[in-house]
């Protein structure tokens, strides 16, 4: 029982205590907020790659494209796991506006804007036809015309400090030249006889955001039938680039991917003889995360690195409390004495001063993460206030594509940081307490006695 | 009748830097149950080493230590806890409480270090009557919340004599008891002690001062870690 409240006695009355406690309580707070606001972006970033995406995608980087997709689809929808797919056309040009001799270089994506916001978050990343992609490609102000949804970052809407961008109420009335290089399946140039560069007029109907930088400053979306024509996948044999899929609620992603794999090999196999079919030889099937790996693995790597850094600050959480225990034991030694000189064992005194590490970091760590969890709370308040009174902000908005900053409070990860903590300071504390237990109750008191 | 405690040719010498310094040179001695020896000596002499060793809070480096016929110089671990705990009470000249505990907490100390939680549940009802008893002899009933630090000296020093008698044992041993205190407390200690080998408490008492250990049974007196006087 006396090492049950021993412990608790040292920890109310020692003041010595309260500043281990608090050593614990900032490490806690620090690992927390950093841990919680980089999670929330690594995810976020992630979110934003699976939106664009869907949950697997049968893609070529070929400009060519490849065959027979009607075929692949026609089989894909049959498949119990896949909700939606949609096929998609891309390939890259250049974009000018009536009168001027500017050209971009732009990325060109052909899709169904029904079927891709079944599969994608295209119909979200709308603004004026948000949540309604049926008429994305149809200018308000010109029914008749073909339109083209604009990567946001490449109109010139102006962004505020806060991120927003500030639209007109209607969309502006605004004609767009997109000029592409048709290739044949062979990958020549389909009018190398006439003039090389198709040309094509879009009114500008909509733009999307998808949160991707890349994405939201390069890319032009335009009617799947369209942008075949103009990258040269239509005729006799039409192509595309890619499948986006959505698999249904609760299927696996590696096994629905595996799933989809096995069906493009029995499609191939089953077109290894026709024309064109070495097309089919350069076609991944991946997951997105895959797919996206390359956008998604330095975001990653970045939190990894962080982790490790704190594993550091752990490091000095455990030095601190060895520090404070080693002070505390030193003053208590005298109780070591006393309580060895009455039958106590040096297990039984290791236990008191580890329970009492324990009662320091389980506090230090509950006070740390709740402060932590308030503070994450009130994170976007308090940079609001910052910026409204003082112009500061921990980003410029107007520059970097994240919005808020994010404080999705993961328990699972506070528990863990908790008990990681806990688990610091009884590290920090068993080499001071072992060394004092081992020690001879006389050798103590007499120390004490002079 | 058969003796309680004895020790044959026991040696103990402490490194000083470079130097050894010898505190006992052979010591021989042994007591019967019941009795109340006084062990004399001026500062340095070696018996508050001696009094360490045979409560078994130190160990020495060659001689033999029985206690009731069982080699207490060859007891490890679990063995010599339970000696300290059960079979031995020790009093220290200062009092060595527990600051954080209160009296009755300090009282009970080894009590609660012999058993775990749950044995302690179940025993703490007679423990803690046991102590209240004891505390109530040592004129301390009104005390029982207060904290070490709120106590006077011959109080404390009570209080540590009832820790030192709270699980029955054999033997106690007290180092200096007195010499903290002024006289007219170190007085109603010894009193104490009196009245407790009276009722069948075997007693050793480290003393320097003549005067107190005239109040024990038997004087035996340590010069240069040497009995030159035993009886």
């Amino acid at each position: 029982m006396y090492k049950l409240i021993l412990p608790k006695r040292y920890l109310l009355r020692r003041k010595i205590t309260y500043l281990a406690i608090l050593a614990v309580a900032l490490c806690v707070f620090i690992v927390v907020v950093v841990m919680t606001v980089m999670n929330g972006l690594v995810e976020g970033f992630r979110d934003k790659n699976h939106d664009f995406v869907g949950d697997c995608i049968i893609s070529t980087d070929s400009l060519v494209g490849f065959p027979y997709y009607q075929e692949l689809l026609s089989r894909l929808e049959t498949e119990q796991y896949i909700l939606a797919i949609s096929p998609v056309a891309h390939s890259y040009g250049l974009l000018s506006r009536p009168g001027s001799d500017q050209n971009l270089g732009i990325e060109i994506m052909g899709v169904d804007p029904i079927r891709h916001s079944q599969v994608t978050g295209f119909g979200d990343f709308l603004h004026y036809h948000k949540n309604d992609p049926v008429a994305a490609f149809t200018p308000r102000y010109a029914t008749d015309r073909m339109g083209c949804v604009v990567g946001i970052d490449k109109m010139w809407w102006q962004r505020d400090r806060a991120g927003v961008y500030t639209h007109s109420p209607t969309p502006p009335q605004m004609e767009l030249i997109l000029s592409t290089f048709p290739l044949t399946a062979k990958g020549a140039l389909a009018r190398a006889d006439l003039d090389a560069v198709l040309t094509e007029s879009f009114l500008y109907s909509d733009d999307s955001h998808s949160g991707l930088v890349k994405v939201d400053g390069n890319m032009i979306y335009i009617p799947l039938e369209k942008a075949q024509v103009l990258f040269g996948m239509d005729g006799d044999t039409p192509r595309i680039s890619a499948i986006h899929i959505r698999f249904t609620s609760g299927t696996n992603l590696t096994a629905g991917t595996n799933k989809v794999r096995d069906v493009w090999g029995a499609f191939v196999t089953d077109h290894q003889n026709r024309t064109y079919a070495d097309l089919l030889d350069h076609v991944r099937v991946e997951s997105w995360i895959v797919n996206r790996r390359g956008a998604i693995a330095p975001m990653e790597k970045e939190q990894t690195m962080l982790i490790f850094l704190f594993l550091m600050l752990g490091v000095i959480t455990v030095f601190i409390i060895f520090v404070v225990f080693y002070m505390i034991i030193s003053y208590k030694s005298k109780d070591i004495g006393i309580l060895k000189s009455v039958g106590a064992s040096s297990a039984d005194v290791v236990e008191i001063f580890l329970r009492f590490a324990a009662f320091v970091g389980l506090l230090g760590a509950v006070l740390g993460a709740g402060i932590g969890c308030a503070f994450l709370v009130r994170i976007n308040d308090l940079e609001g206030w910052l910026f409204t009174n003082f112009n500061w902000q921990l980003w410029d908005r107007s520059v970097y594509a994240i919005g808020e900053i994010p404080n999705t409070i993961e328990w699972e990860v506070i528990g863990l940081i908790i008990a990681f903590a806990v688990l610091a300071c009884q590290i920090g504390a068993v080499i001071p307490t072992i060394q004092a237990a081992r020690r001879r109750p006389v050798e103590i008191l007499r120390v004490n006695q002079v | 009748m058969s003796q309680i405690l004895v020790s044959k040719r026991m040696f103990k010498s402490y490194r000083m830097g470079q130097s050894r310094l010898d505190v006992l040179k052979g010591i021989d001695f042994a007591m019967k149950p019941g009795e109340f020896v006084a062990i004399i000596g001026a500062s340095g002499s070696g018996k508050s080493t001696f009094l360490h060793i045979l409560g078994a809070l130190d160990k020495p480096d060659s001689g033999e230590v029985y206690f009731e016929n069982q080699r207490l110089d060859r007891f490890r671990g679990g063995q010599l806890n339970h000696f300290r705990n059960k079979m031995v009470g020790f009093v220290f000249q200062f009092y060595h409480l527990l600051d954080e505990l209160n009296v009755l907490e300090n009282a009970v100390l080894p009590a609660m270090a012999a058993t775990g939680t749950f044995g302690w549940i179940k025993q703490k009802k007679a423990v803690t009557q046991r102590a209240k008893e004891l505390l109530e002899r040592m004129g301390l009933t009104q005390r029982l919340r207060h904290k070490p630090y709120q106590l006077s000296g011959g109080e404390r020093q009570r209080v540590a004599i009832v820790r030192a008698l709270i699980n029955q044992p054999t033997l106690l041993l007290a180092d200096e008891p007195t010499g903290n205190l002024d006289s007219e407390t170190g007085r109603g200690i010894l009193m104490a002690l009196e009245e407790l080998n009276r009722d069948g408490q075997t007693i050793v008492m480290v003393t320097h001062d003549e005067r107190i250990a005239t109040r024990a049974h038997r004087i035996v007196r340590l010069v240069d870690g040497i009995i030159v006087e035993n009886g």
